[in-house]
């Protein structure tokens, strides 16, 4: 189990299999928390407005419950919301962060009161300067809470599903017109230089309108280097749809199976 | 070899959202148990997505189904590689008077640490009140313990009026809350390698044999011992166990002479700390109900002798209670190696 420069958890498994987790920053972290201060502002509110009718009955007993409703959920919050969220308050549930154990394992009752409670150190002396600096210093961007109680606070950013069918497909790819070629593509690409290719168009809108041209441009060239298609099959094309019918034919290889066979039928 | 995503993620997709089903069994229900033929299956359900993990990281370039992948084989390894125990569910009688007794005196040696820690913070206290009572003034946090004992016990005893008339719940709430804050405290600055919580421990050891000195000088002893013990024989011994708590936290960041890393010895330690945290919590909810109900009130409302009787019956009782408690079951007790 490692943790490089870029904020990341690598835990491997004793089966091989590596999987990474994306580490919360301090700030995210701490607007994780403000959004949490807020909602336990909003439930002592809620609760000094429901006990304040005991005042009815006894002022003074209203007041005493009313006080210790805000220090339970003061508390409170973060141990039953962690708990029951299986390491998600609202704050981390808005921004996509959850409390984990730090190798991976299931996350303990007691690693969540633990850290839940250090909070009064990692406060010291003022606004979580000490949790902050140590979150800052910390390899795995632990506070002082997660470091007594082996957890890490790591973020799920959402990514947006690779709609393919919109990308690769329902187009006419002039490449299929040559399976055999189509063939020794799909045989000679590597696997990192497919990834290069679909992560290209996947990300194509995000790019500045120069250096959008000037990547595929790199991309094709480099392409075309590894096999070389005839003239008709690439004239009028541009570089980036060059690249779209390479990756259609990298990843949807079975268009290229049912051409063979039906060239074959025909034959 | 690239693979061909849609058909690999068509053949694979039952598997993955059958292992999601079984996930979501294991994390809804602590209690859920399943037979070996059911485990095997999960295995094999966790091996094959593993093995899918692994195409789909070298054969192809699909960052959802990658990350999907990855979520769900870190949710299925914190499964298949923990070895702690379960949760059990609570049952509160049974955590109270079995599971923490047993946990006290399992670190009892932290215990003692924290008793000897505190007696020399009250000699020290004691000595500074003796050799220089102009130190009063810097010793004491409190302004109401300041001032000449001797007329706060004739102001008290004569005091017509019941100052806390209207107020005892709140005071006695304010009390429960801050010192379980101060509780808490204690423990949480066991993460400074216990230097925190033994300043802590030693600091009210200070005021304590200060305040005591202090009124046995001025041979107000037994409104002392009736003023402290009804709510001291409990609040005293919750702050000694919350020192005992940040004391096994400091020893197993300082770690010595065991042969385990630092993640484990936290985790060794760590369902012990907050059990004696808990356990503090309700120890200090009966304290500050004893301190605002009976121990603000002197004679001639309750005598003396009535306040130190019921104090010292709750002490014997909170012994017995810590150290007899729950022992029917002799390896709960036994000290652990590797912890405190």
């Amino acid at each position: 189990m490692r943790s490089s420069k870029t904020n990341t958890l690598l835990v491997k498994t004793p089966e091989g299999i590596a999987f990474s987790l994306l580490l919360a920053g301090p700030v995210t972290r701490f607007l994780a928390w403000a959004v949490d201060l807020a909602c336990i502002g909003v439930l002592c509110s809620v609760a000094g407005t429901l006990l304040g009718f005991l005042g009815l009955i006894n002022f003074d007993f209203a007041r005493a419950i009313i006080a210790l409703a805000y220090f339970v959920i003061q508390i409170g919050y973060g141990i039953v919301m962690e708990w029951f969220w299986r390491g998600q308050t609202i704050g981390k549930r808005l921004l996509r962060l959850r409390v984990m154990d730090a190798h991976g394992l299931r996350l303990q009752f007691s690693q969540i009161a633990i850290r839940n409670l250090l909070r009064f150190v990692d406060m010291l002396p003022s606004f979580y300067l000490a949790g902050g600096i140590a979150c800052l210093v910390s390899r795995r961007a632990q506070r002082i809470g997660d470091l007594a109680a082996n957890t890490i606070v790591v973020r799920n950013p959402k990514i947006g599903e690779p709609d393919l069918d919109q990308l690769l497909s329902g187009k006419f790819n002039s490449l299929r017109e040559h399976p055999h070629l189509a063939a020794r593509l799909h045989q000679r690409v590597s696997p990192g230089e497919a990834r290069v290719a679909l992560q290209a168009l996947l990300r194509r809108d995000e790019l500045d309108a120069r250096a959008r041209v000037e990547l595929f441009e790199e991309i094709a060239g480099h392409f075309r280097t590894l096999v070389e298609f005839p003239p008709e099959a690439v004239e009028g094309i541009t570089d980036e749809q060059y690249v779209r019918n390479v990756a259609d034919i990298l990843f949807r290889p079975q268009q290229v199976d049912r051409k063979e066979k039906a060239q074959a039928a025909v034959a | 070899m690239i693979i061909d995503l849609q058909k690999f993620i068509a053949t694979e997709r039952r598997h993955w959202a059958e292992l999601e089903s079984v996930l979501d069994k294991f994390e809804e229900d602590p209690g859920f148990k399943p037979g070996l033929e059911q485990l095997k299956h999960f295995h094999y359900l966790y091996e094959r997505t593993s093995a899918d993990l692994a195409k789909i990281a070298t054969f192809a370039s699909e960052p959802e189904t990658r990350r999907y992948l990855e979520a769900l084989i870190a949710r299925a390894y914190g499964e298949i590689l923990e070895t702690r125990e379960k949760p059990h569910r609570l049952v509160p009688l049974h955590w109270l008077f079995n599971t923490f007794p047993q946990t006290f005196r399992r670190h009892i040696r932290a215990f003692w640490l924290s008793v000897a820690i505190t007696i020399v913070g009250s000699l020290f206290g004691g000595a500074a009140i003796a050799f220089d009572p102009g130190a009063k003034s810097v010793i004491m946090p409190f302004e109401h313990l300041q001032g000449d004992p001797r007329e706060r016990v004739a102001r008290e005893e004569k005091a017509a009026n019941d100052r806390l008339d209207s107020v005892k719940g709140t005071f006695s709430a304010f009390l429960m809350t801050q010192n379980t804050k101060v509780s808490i405290l204690t423990l949480a600055l066991g993460m400074t390698w216990g230097v925190g919580t033994i300043i802590m421990l030693f600091y009210n050891g200070v005021i304590l044999g200060a305040v005591v000195v202090d009124y046995m000088q001025a041979g107000e002893t037994g409104f002392l011992v009736g003023w402290l013990l009804p709510h001291g024989s409990f609040e005293i011994p919750a702050i000694l166990i919350a020192g005992q708590a940040g004391l096994m936290l400091g020893g197993a960041l300082v770690g010595w002479g065991r042969r385990v890393s630092l993640g484990t010895r936290l985790r060794q330690i760590s369902p012990d700390l907050v059990t004696l945290i808990f356990g503090v919590a309700v120890l200090l909810v009966w304290a500050g109900f004893v301190e605002a109900f009976l121990s603000q009130y002197h004679e001639p409302v309750i005598p003396y002798w009535v306040k130190i009787s019921f104090g010292a019956v709750e002490l014997c009782l909170l012994a017995l209670f810590l150290f007899r408690s729950g022992r029917q079951s002799r390896s709960a007790d036994t000290p652990n190696p590797q912890g405190n």
